[in-house]
């Protein structure tokens, strides 16, 4: 369970996440909103990027903003960028390789957590590859191997699917499923496709110029008046 | 999964053997390739490839552009030079202080680069080469005299300065040749071992996104500094190496553009590649060599061969000659391949 009260961030002037309060309780859980909506920066946060002028963050009992950036791989911390960020340079196996050492997960399991985790996304390529050389797809799994090796507590997706076509989005979509029944960790899924967000999760919280406008069951949210506002805009707004 | 971790096998052994193939042919032939006064210029190859590692190490591995590591090299050198007129330690302790002497050097030089990246780091560390250089040209290199300096100015206009001791069983030319090679090799099993095992990994993390590196875990600051302490402590061995292969070293010899000459030739190589260091050791130390004392030619044209060979390798070949070549010796190939078979089918239809 991750808690979130009061989070407030601020650069120079502007207001990216205000006030945010809101609890994830477990499984995988949806944060959506419009472009701008202070999604990425709140995982800016979690990851230490960034440092809130305001507003806590329990993770499972931990102050998470209190322990420093690099360590927070180490307590379990995962993520996925919107940009492409598996090596190019390195093989399947060393990208995957390269954050199971820094997790503090036992050197003797490696390859084995390592070629499981590979197992786990559906990978269908040789470890030795080098990632330069797969396709979008593959990448994309890459990504998503490094996100869950090594006890993975958090696992934070932003945007997986963005420039997937529609049959890769649902095989991404049962990998996703699958992370909490298999690894014990929490999902918190970024995505603007809802039928992504949909299948994959049960509940959603929902940010709008950094203010949080909804959240609970994903169905409901996705129904909620002021949800669709924010997504479609109204005469009001216009 | 086993059949996996079996092909992963292979390939290292593969390389593993190639690369004592060369090794051995490095100790044994190449010592009986042209004339005698070749082999110090081999010798220079062999440690000025070890330096274009440690450039290779920093850019092709970690990002970071580093113009200092001639003058790494220098440091590594003069650290040696002075040890071995001060004390009578065993020449392999006086090679490994003058590493870990370089190595500290080197860290503190690398400081900057937790703040700055890119062209400000080039110009920071060209600017250390070029406070090296200064420095150099005043102090002069030790030549058994006492004080910090190690210099006797009553013995720097004679010429009875006795030269850096070598290993007493590579005295020789071609025996502390020999000597250099094997420890040179030493240094690439070291490099070789970081880039495959985690510090390699963290590096090319560090090199592909710096805050992906930091979601990762990477510890940011220790990395990069562990990699200028490595590349670092690479160029201080070197240094004493060359100390003693040169004998009485001096400040003139010792350029700021040496470590631009360095940095290209690393680049013309190939920096993401340990084989293009060596290709580097030989374009800065075989062609001059061969400019000046076998062609009579002025060695400061390859300046010019080198800035085209640069342009050349940046725009078409970012890989340097040890990825491209091999490409082009397939492609053309190739081509006689297909050409022979064109001109040959002619002749199989005349025969029906």
């Amino acid at each position: 369970m991750i808690e979130v009260s009061g989070l407030t961030v601020r650069f120079a002037g502007i207001t990216p996440i205000d006030d945010m309060s809101v609890t994830f309780p477990g499984g995988t859980c949806g944060l959506i909103g419009p472009n701008g909506a202070g999604k990425t920066t709140f995982f800016n946060v979690l990851s230490g990027f960034v440092k809130p002028a305001a507003g806590s963050i329990s993770a499972f009992g931990e102050n998470l903003l209190k322990l420093a950036d690099y360590k927070r791989a180490r307590w379990g911390l995962r993520r996925t960028f919107q940009t492409e960020m598996a090596i190019e340079r390195l093989s399947v196996y060393d990208n995957v390789a390269m954050i199971h050492e820094h997790s503090g997960a036992r050197r003797s399991s490696r390859r084995a957590d390592v070629l499981a985790a590979i197992d786990f996304v559906g990978l269908d390529v040789s470890p030795k590859d080098k990632v330069g050389s797969l396709g979008a797809r593959e990448r994309r799994l890459v990504e998503v191997a490094r996100a869950v090796v090594g006890s993975p507590r958090v696992v934070l997706l932003d945007e997986p699917a963005a420039g997937l076509p529609d049959e890769e989005t649902a095989e991404l979509s049962e990998v996703i499923q699958k992370i909490p029944g298999r690894f014990g960790a929490l999902v918190v899924l970024v995505d603007h496709d809802m039928t992504l967000v949909s299948a994959c999760c049960e509940t959603t919280a929902v940010l709008d110029f950094g203010k949080l406008i909804a959240s609970g069951p994903t169905a409901e949210v996705l129904r909620n008046e002021h949800v669709m506002r924010a997504y479609l805009g109204t005469e009001a707004e216009l | 999964m086993s059949s996996v971790s079996a092909f992963l096998g292979r390939g290292t052994a593969m390389r593993a053997a190639a690369a004592i193939g060369l090794l051995a042919i490095a100790i044994f032939a190449v010592p009986h390739l042209a004339g005698p006064d070749w082999i110090t210029t081999y010798t220079s190859v062999a440690i000025y490839s070890v330096v274009a590692l440690g450039f290779g190490i920093l850019y092709g591995r970690v990002g970071l552009i580093s113009l200092g590591q001639v003058a790494l090299l220098t440091i590594g050198c003069w650290a040696g030079t002075r040890l071995a007129y001060a004390t009578s330690l065993p020449f392999p302790v006086v090679l490994l202080l003058s590493g870990a002497i370089t190595c500290v050097v080197g860290v503190f030089v690398g400081l900057p680069a937790l703040r700055l990246s890119g062209l400000y780091l080039a110009l920071v560390t060209l600017m250390f080469a070029g406070a090296t250089t200064i420095v150099l040209s005043v102090t002069d290199f030790p030549n058994g005299g006492g004080g910090f300096t190690g210099r006797s100015a009553a013995d720097a206009l004679t010429t009875s300065t006795p030269p850096v001791r070598r290993p007493s069983w590579a005295n020789g030319d071609v025996a502390y040749y020999r000597y250099t090679v094997i420890v040179c090799a030493l240094l690439f099993l070291l490099a070789l071992v970081h880039v495959a095992t985690k510090p390699g990994r963290a590096w090319a993390s560090i090199r592909e996104s710096e805050p992906a590196a930091l979601a990762a875990g990477v510890n940011i600051t220790l990395y990069k500094l562990w990699a200028f302490a490595l590349a670092s402590f690479m160029a201080g061995i070197a240094g004493f190496l060359l100390a003693a292969q040169v004998g009485v070293p001096r400040a003139i010899t010792f350029q700021t553009q040496d470590s631009l000459t360095l940095a290209a030739t690393a680049l013309i190589g190939g920096i993401f590649s340990v084989w293009g260091a060596i290709v580097a050791g030989v374009f800065n130390q075989l062609l001059p060599f061969l400019f000046q004392a076998q062609w009579g030619i002025n060695p400061n044209f390859l300046l010019i061969i080198f800035g085209a060979g640069l342009l050349q390798v940046l725009l078409t070949a970012p890989g340097g000659l040890v990825d491209q070549v091999p490409k082009d010796l397939a492609k053309l190939g190739r081509l006689i391949f297909n050409g022979v078979r064109r001109l040959s089918r002619p002749r199989q239809e005349d025969a029906k």
